[in-house]
């Protein structure tokens, strides 16, 4: 960690570029000046890199539902204050990958998964780790913003409330506040606190809920294509937005689009067919491929 | 991950101790939520076992019955061959039952009314038509085999116990000891009680059967589906496939699904109000009782009809419009027939609801003592929910242990009529 | 019988009308059935339904209300004698005249003097007028069936559409099919008015609604003691409503509950066990329920109180156990709790239903905060699905105040304003039973103020249903 963070801190303010330079080319992503850094930083394959360096460490990742297999053998490490990337077709394994992380696989009775998952070296799926207490560090956006039918409010308080983070009524306004600061939120619903969270458009609602998210202080936030239900102006609000947060948190998001990988990454891995087909950095995946599944997919040639 | 790092600005967590307690009544909550959800389900099923055993263990007694075989002689002395409907031959049968007990009628006939308590009527009935049939008999002994009266099949079965006083029985101690010997000498044999299913209601409890109950149930539902499942299923079919979206249609709709929520007693008001009082359908007959039920049932068959229609996908309305078909052939050549099994399954549950419903019947007059197979759909006829509801009322405990026993009959009925619609739902089910 | 004979008639002349169709059909396309418009059976079919239909509806509706005609052609003109009589009277001798005219078994009334004349008169009019009735019909029938035939067979050519009229006929057929569930309503509607109208004549409306005594014993006579009813509805509405209360507090629970654990904690196997019982209980006839009541619940609880209130007595409670001592089978608590069973799986069917339309996607963002099970019942899932669930208890309370067997076989018949449970209360439809049920004469307010009850627990209940259908149906629209 100690490794990463000032190379992170370097990288967000080289990332802290306007919005618009952003789309400019597919093959040669904004971290021109964090890639090469981030190139030296970490050797080549990460097999060799202590733990520290990496917020998530999966070995052999099988996940099974009933009798099918969804995930063949991933192992895969995460860096910290970073944002990874997922991408592949669709039905290749990358959100099941994601929902392992945070254990909401346990919801679907017919899950099954085998391997290990360490986050800072512990495993998640161990028997002593209460699935509670993980997901309360590992927070989660998903693909349609699913804003509780409450207010705003209520939405961003309802996860200090029910892990006991403030005691006080000031002290939960303050993380709401904060919360939706950090989320970007604030300005635009300041003044109807106490209105449904419903009632907002699509791209707040998937703000709100990454502000809900955040409320828990977490420690990794896993974003299960959460734009891929935006229009492209609110796209890019959340894409910004991640970037803002990669300082801070750990960062994997699943997505559909490759040029939204390349936007926002620092690092990619590629799924295809249930299996990690290359990871690696966002710039080099994009530039130089190792495998031909990977060229052949970012080329557009199927997915 | 267990240093909880504190960064700055993000609210700062609980010390340990205090999350891992909170964690603790977290944990403790959950389990709680649980077992209540627990509880609850336990509790519904205890009410349905309760509920069940308890009928079954009132009501599988009945069909289990004590008849006696004694051989009579028709003494000539007693039996007047001129006027033969007018002998006591319920005394003639005490007589038999005496020899064979081995005692004598006192002055008074207090023995002999004491033996006639433990004999069903049924045997006079009986010997009056053997006799009637064939005078030559007179003089003659005759084997008469016949149920024991209710009192002493219930003494047999151990509902009424020696253990109790005396006075607090309906049968005293001499009484129980001739059951006892008659019993023991093979006069009295235990045997399965057919009478139950081949007679009609009686004001006598051991003659009491559910016979006219069945029948009359079944040609109630006749009527009812003749007309609520094609009426239901082509009003189903118009407001489905080709009503126009518009205000009248919704109309229609809402109506409906309140109609399906009306108290089945309001449609008893209906009927008598309707049926009886201005179309003079005759009261208590199959007839009026089918109408009414009808029109109950129409609202639940209307709406699984139309679930079983939106179950079909358009593309089999499109694939059949696209060949030149007409709607009225798309909707008859294709669509009915592939949502026929949801529409069968529907209307035959609604048809059990009928079958089990009794409120609307008691307002159109079915409550009345039918002691025969009803004739035909305009004669009085009784139900079995109604005599269940009958027997209920009746004050003879023997009448109670039929009253479970018809309620038997009665689910049996309707668990075949669930289990027929569930396999056919299994059967054709498919899935798109 | 006649009817049934002319019916298999006309049913027999429709067929060969069918025939004529087809056969003119396939004749005017000249063998090539190809060349006509429609299928040659379409222009059978049109045939047989102008010769059959029009006829068979005017041969079920002389059916249905010939005997109506002839009563009313019978009883226009009433000799002087006849009309001297009271009009109970009248009706007994017009009775008798059908009967006998009919030959049937007529009343004991012997009639002499100038009713046997009249009697005598009334019963050849009687045979004349019925036999007038009964032919026109059927010659009527004839010549709509013959016109129907005359009408339909000659239009057969292959440029005729017979398929698109055939089509008509289904759609009028349909459309009459569906108009019947609105006329079911209407009949309702307007029997429970009318026949409430004339209760209402002879019982003030507020009288009704609010008066608190409620005894409709109308005397034979009317020197006899008590002879006017009171019809103060009140303490019947009070009844309902406790024993619906007493239903919806056992069903409420155990139903909401079983329906939570089905649809979030239930694995798949005890789902596909739970469900069917729960459809049995469900399945169960309500006057098994009452069965049960009135002969296994209400004995327990009584043995129980009564075991209770002999602890009591004596003691600091002596009071309580006086009265505890001496409660009866036919309580309050037994009628609701056993209503309460028989609700448990409605309540935890729709509850279920309404469970399972909270989108996943909430629970999943619940987990996903690192909240239990429970919390997220609690917390997420149930306030999204209240409106829902509010909409499932009004229909299941509509279900408590409507049922009647449960009612009828287990609570009592004394009409008694009480909130004690323990207590014996009568409902609206124990009352409507226990009015219809016997010997009905229908001028009497006796008999009359069943349908003014039916109509307010009409109202009642269909208000709540409207109000519940509406909350769902909003409540499915959210989440579609």
């Amino acid at each position: 960690m100690t490794l990463l963070n000032p190379l992170a801190s370097s990288l967000s303010k080289g990332h802290a570029m306007p919005t618009e330079n952003r789309d400019d080319t597919l093959a040669a992503p904004h971290a021109q000046a964090g890639a090469p850094a981030l190139a030296a930083a970490i050797p080549a394959g990460h097999g060799h890199v202590t733990t520290s360096e990496f917020k998530i460490r999966a070995r052999d990742v099988n996940v099974f539902y009933g009798e099918k297999q969804a995930l063949f053998d991933v192992s895969l490490d995460v860096p910290a204050k970073s944002v990874t990337a997922f991408i592949g077709p669709s039905g290749c394994g990358k959100s099941t990958f994601l929902r392992c992380i945070n254990r909401m696989n346990d919801t679907i009775p017919s899950a099954k998964v085998q391997g290990s998952i360490e986050i800072d070296g512990a495993d998640v799926n161990a028997k002593s780790v209460d699935p509670v207490v993980l997901r309360s560090r590992v927070g989660m956006v998903f693909q349609k913003p699913n804003p509780f039918p409450k207010t705003i409010f209520e939405n961003v308080a309802y996860g200090p409330k029910i892990h006991g983070l403030a005691s006080r009524k000031e002290d939960l306004e303050g993380i709401v506040e904060s919360s939706l600061k950090k989320a970007g939120l604030w300005n635009e619903v300041a003044d109807r606190l106490h209105q449904p969270g419903t009632g907002l458009s699509g791209g707040q609602q998937q703000r709100l809920v990454i502000a809900r998210a955040i409320a828990v202080s977490p420690e990794v936030i896993l974003m299960d294509e959460p734009c891929s239900a935006l229009d492209p102006i609110a796209t890019a609000k959340i894409e910004e937005l991640i970037d803002e947060l990669r300082s801070q948190y750990c960062i994997v998001i699943v997505t559909h689009s490759m040029a939204q990988a390349a936007r926002v990454s620092q690092k990619t891995a590629f799924f295809h067919l249930g299996k990690l087909v290359e990871s690696g950095p966002t710039e080099e995946m994009f530039t130089n491929p190792r495998d031909t599944r990977t060229q052949d997919y970012i080329t557009g040639r199927f997915g | 991950m267990t240093d909880a790092a504190i960064r700055p600005g993000a609210p700062a967590r609980p010390t340990l101790s205090a999350s891992e307690a909170l964690l603790k009544k977290r944990h403790r909550a959950e389990k709680l939520f649980r077992a209540q959800g627990v509880a609850a389900i336990v509790v519904a099923m205890i009410f349905l076992v309760v509920l069940v055993g308890r009928i079954v263990v009132q009501g599988y007694s009945t069909f289990e019955t004590h008849t006696m075989t004694v051989p009579v002689y028709l003494n000539p002395e007693r039996i007047d061959a001129s006027a033969l409907e007018g002998v006591n031959y319920d005394y003639i049968v005490a007589e038999a039952v005496m020899k064979k007990l081995g005692v004598q009628d006192d002055d008074l006939g207090t023995v002999s009314a004491k033996v006639m308590d433990l004999t069903s009527r049924d045997f006079g009935f009986q010997l009056l038509n053997k006799v009637k049939a064939d005078k030559s008999l007179i003089g003659k002994t005759v084997e008469v085999t016949g149920s024991v009266k209710a009192d002493a099949d219930l003494y047999y079965k151990g509902e009424i116990k020696r253990s109790t006083p005396e006075g607090d029985r309906k049968l005293d101690d001499q009484q129980l000891a001739w059951l006892d010997k008659l019993k023991a000498d093979g006069t009295v044999k235990t045997g399965f009680n057919t009478r139950f299913f081949s007679n009609s209601d009686s004001t006598e409890p051991e003659q009491a059967g559910v016979l006219g109950a069945v029948v009359g149930s079944a040609m109630m539902l006749f009527i009812t589906a003749l007309i609520a499942v094609p009426v239901g299923v082509l009003a189903a079919v118009y407001l489905e496939e080709f009503a126009p979206k518009n205000r009248w249609t919704d109309i229609i709709e809402v109506n409906i699904n309140n109609l399906a929520a009306v108290p089945s007693i309001v449609y008893g008001l209906l009927g008598l109000a309707l049926f009886i009082n201005w179309l003079h359908v005759p009261r208590g007959s199959p007839l009026v009782g089918g109408l009414v039920l009808a029109l109950m049932a129409l609202p639940t068959v209307i709406i699984a009809t139309r679930s079983s229609l939106k179950a079909v996908p358009p593309s089999i309305r499109e694939a059949a419009l696209g060949v030149g078909a007409s709607k009225s052939q798309t909707v008859f050549h294709h669509v009915l027939p592939l949502a026929m099994p949801g529409v069968m399954t529907g209307a035959i549950l609604s048809l059990a609801h009928a079958l089990g419903e009794t409120a609307p019947l008691l307002m159109i007059g079915m409550v009345a003592f039918v002691p025969g197979v009803p004739e035909n759909f305009v004669s009085s006829a009784t139900v079995l929910p109604v005599q269940v509801f009958i027997w209920e009322n009746a004050s003879e405990r023997a009448f109670h242990e039929r009253t479970a026993a018809a309620i038997i009959v009665l689910l049996v009925f309707m668990i075949v009529m669930n289990a027929a619609a569930v396999i056919l739902r299994r059967r054709f089910e498919r899935r798109w | 019988m006649l009817t049934w004979l002319s019916l298999l008639f006309l049913a027999l002349f429709s067929s060969a009308a069918f025939m004529a169709g087809r056969g003119r059909a396939v004749k005017s396309a000249g063998g090539a059935a190809a060349r006509l418009h429609s299928l040659p059976n379409y222009y059978g079919a049109y045939a047989a339904l102008w010769a059959g239909v029009p006829a068979a509806i005017l041969l079920l509706l002389g059916a249905m209300f010939g005997g109506r005609v002839e009563d009313a052609l019978l009883q226009a003109q009433r000799p002087a004698a006849v009309s001297a009589l009271t009009p109970d009277r009248q009706a007994v001798f017009f009775s008798d005249v059908q009967a006998t005219a009919e030959g049937q078994a007529a009343s004991e009334v012997t009639y002499e003097g100038a009713l046997k004349v009249a009697f005598d008169a009334k019963v050849a009019e009687a045979r004349t007028i019925d036999g007038v009735v009964r032919y026109s019909t059927l010659g009527l029938a004839g010549v709509l069936a013959l016109i129907g035939f005359f009408l339909a067979v000659p239009r057969v050519n292959p440029e005729f559409r017979a398929r698109n009229r055939v089509e008509g006929w289904i759609a009028g057929v349909l459309i009459a099919c569906s108009v019947s569930a609105v006329l079911t309503t209407l009949g309702i509607v307007l029997s429970l008015i009318w026949e409430s109208w004339r209760f209402f004549e002879s019982v003030p409306v507020l009288s009704f609604l609010f008066g608190t005594e409620w005894a409709p014993q109308i005397a034979m006579r009317a020197d006899q003691v008590a002879s006017s009813g009171a019809f103060g509805a009140v303490p019947l509405f009070a009844g309902t409503f406790l024993v619906m209360l007493i239903a919806m507090l056992v069903a409420a629970p155990v139903g909401l509950y079983s329906a939570i654990y089905l649809s979030e904690y239930a694995n798949r196997g005890v789902r596909a066990t739970i469900k069917p019982l729960l459809e049995v209980l469900a399945g169960v006839p309500t006057v098994v329920y009452g069965f049960f009541a009135a002969l296994t619940v209400g004995p327990l609880f009584r043995a129980g109180f009564n075991w209770l209130g002999a602890q009591m007595i004596g003691g600091p409670l002596d009071g309580v156990g006086q009265y505890l001592g001496e409660v009866q089978n036919q309580m309050a608590l037994v009628a609701g709790v056993v209503m309460g069973i028989m609700l448990i799986p409605f309540v935890s069917s729709l509850s279920d239903d309404i469970i399972n339309a909270v989108p996943q996607s909430l629970r999943d963002g619940s987990y996903a905060m690192g909240a239990t099970k429970s919390e997220t019942v609690k917390k997420v899932v149930l306030p999204a699905a209240l409106p829902g669930i509010m909409a499932a208890m009004l229909l299941a309370v509509s279900r408590a105040v409507g049922e009647t067997m449960i009612v009828t076989m287990a609570a009592g018949l004394q009409a008694k304003l009480t909130a004690n449970p323990l207590d014996t209360v009568t409902t609206v439809t124990v009352q409507i039973v226990n009015l219809l049920t016997g010997d009905q004469e229908f001028d009497s307010p006796k008999t009359l103020s069943a349908f003014g009850l039916g109509l307010t627990l009409f109202v009642v209940t269909l208000g709540l249903n409207i109000i519940a259908l509406r909350i769902v149906q909003k409540y499915r629209e959210q989440y579609d």
